[in-house]
């Protein structure tokens, strides 16, 4: 009985072994040796920033679609981008390193807590219960969902806002995903000019709410010499590249002319480079390394 | 007449995925959009008449001369395997872009127990070689019928607004148990 057994399965085994050898050799494909160096070139995070299903699928589309450039990789930066399009032949383009940005002061606003909540403990499930308990339904819950979501561990929750560490950020985009509230956005690492909110209320809406916030009177649009801020939805663009493009000779008349102070230059190098005279208008930007404190 | 009766039992009445809650893991991760969809059920079918070919023929002529039925499991599953991998190298050479939509599931076409089930149930039902190989592929064309229906709604899911908490396989999983129920109605249609 067990011998039966063990001749038949093992007879049934090499069979199927046999067709299958034939097989893969009958049908075998050739694939394009390349694909593997540039996933072993890319850092293998899976992280999906580049808009492709992961790593693999990424080194594939750059190798055989011309119109797919090498610094798509954004957890990979500079040094990546340099390496695919020295293996692929393209040219690398300046890739701007971006970084997550949290577009809200809520504390200093004091935005005052609509109820307590105590349910799950997540700013997703927050967010169903009537908006959120902040009184601001655009502010930061500082439930931590972005901070579970990041891979690189580039944020903590600290104050009921969350904190990004920009060194750590790889500007893969899943904390801007993740937010129910879209506060988190990515920019570009050399921006001159951010805007600390996010509200889509009307000016006196967001007033009634919080003592910080933008009021949508559209001073900075109208100064801006660039032409480079807008107002979608009551909330406040501004077009880094076109912002970048224009240079420092506007002096950032928008940062000055913002009745509510909410748009703000923390950039470090901006700074240093910045006249003497005016340090008032960073009062207590001490720690200007992290950009969102 | 009878053939007729059995298609319309396998593809509605016993339907492999909504009434005997086979295959229940492509019929969830499958079903996101209609292309795929279709590629993974006529996989399937191509797969589960093979099979349903190949093992019938094994259990008559070795399993059931040798007195060895008791191998059936084991051997069927062997047998599947070696056939997926033979349609995963066939597809990737002739059917490119179909490959590489069906991805991860292709090879998990081997464990999908919708194969299994059809190339057993035939065994136990003692159909003959022609009738087994026509059950399983009414069998599969429920299968994909499920698979399509379900594509279709989760389509039509992209645009609706859903719970956050609810999106994906949590609502995908309530909308099966709800086609279930709605494919109950043709219980008793026939025996
Ligand atoms: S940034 Fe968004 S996800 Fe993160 S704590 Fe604030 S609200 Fe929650
Ligand atoms: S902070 Fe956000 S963008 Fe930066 S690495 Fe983490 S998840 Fe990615």
């Amino acid at each position: 009985m067990i011998t039966a057994s063990v001749v038949t399965l093992f007879s049934l085994g090499f069979v199927s072994a046999g067709v299958l050898a034939v097989a893969s050799k009958v049908l075998y494909v050739e694939e394009d040796p390349r694909i593997e160096v540039v996933t072993e070139a890319l850092p293998g995070a899976n992280c999906g920033g580049c808009g492709f299903a992961g790593c693999e699928a990424y080194a594939a589309a750059v190798i055989n679609d011309p119109d797919v450039p090498p610094n798509k990789c954004c957890a990979g930066g500079p040094d990546v981008a340099a390496k695919v399009a020295e293996l692929t032949g393209k040219a690398a383009g300046d890739s701007d390193p971006q970084v997550a940005f949290r577009r809200c002061v809520k504390v200093e606003g004091n935005v005052a807590k609509k109820f307590e909540y105590f349910g799950i403990q997540s700013c997703a499930a927050a967010k169903l219960v009537q908006d959120g308990p902040d009184a601001c339904k655009y502010s930061c819950l500082g439930f931590g969902d972005c901070v579970r979501a990041c891979p690189f561990d580039a944020m903590w929750i600290e104050g009921g806002l969350v904190h990004i560490a920009p060194d750590k950020c790889t500007s893969c985009g899943t904390c801007v995903r993740t937010c129910p509230n879209s506060i988190l956005e990515l920019i570009p690492r050399r921006a001159r000019v951010m805007v600390f909110c996010s509200s889509q209320d009307k000016g006196k809406a967001v007033k009634d709410v919080c003592d910080a916030g933008c009021i949508s009177c559209g001073a900075c649009i109208k100064k801006c010499p660039a032409q480079c801020i807008s107002m979608v939805d009551e909330r406040i663009f501004i077009d880094h590249k076109a912002c970048l493009a224009y240079g420092p000779s506007c002096e950032e008349v928008c940062v000055e002319k913002c009745p509510r102070n909410i748009l703000r230059c923390l950039n470090p190098d901006l700074i240093a480079a910045a006249p003497e005279t005016e340090p008032a208008r960073y009062p207590e930007e001490s720690h200007v390394a992290d950009l969102n404190a | 007449m009878e053939i007729f009766l059995l298609f319309i039992s396998a593809i509605f009445v016993n339907n492999i995925v909504l009434a005997q809650y086979l295959g229940n893991c492509p019929y969830l991760g499958c079903s996101k959009e209609k292309g795929v969809a279709f590629g993974m059920g006529a996989a399937v079918i191509f797969v589960t008449i093979m099979a349903t070919l190949f093992t019938h023929i094994i259990q008559q002529y070795v399993l059931v001369t040798f007195h060895l039925a008791y191998l059936q499991t084991i051997v069927f599953i062997l047998v599947i395997a070696a056939l997926v991998q033979f349609v995963e190298m066939f597809l990737k050479k002739m059917v490119p872009p179909l490959y590489k939509s069906l991805g991860i599931f292709l090879p998990l076409i081997t464990t999908n127990c919708a194969v299994l089930g059809v190339a057993i149930l035939v065994q136990r039902k003692e159909y003959d070689l022609f009738t087994s190989v026509l059950y399983a592929i009414a069998a599969a064309a429920g299968f994909l019928l499920a698979l399509i229906l379900m594509a279709g709604i989760r389509e039509r899911f992209e645009i609706t607004r859903i719970p956050r908490s609810m999106r994906g396989v949590p609502i995908g999983l309530v909308m099966a148990g709800l086609m279930s129920l709605a494919f109950m109605a043709f219980k008793g249609m026939i025996a």
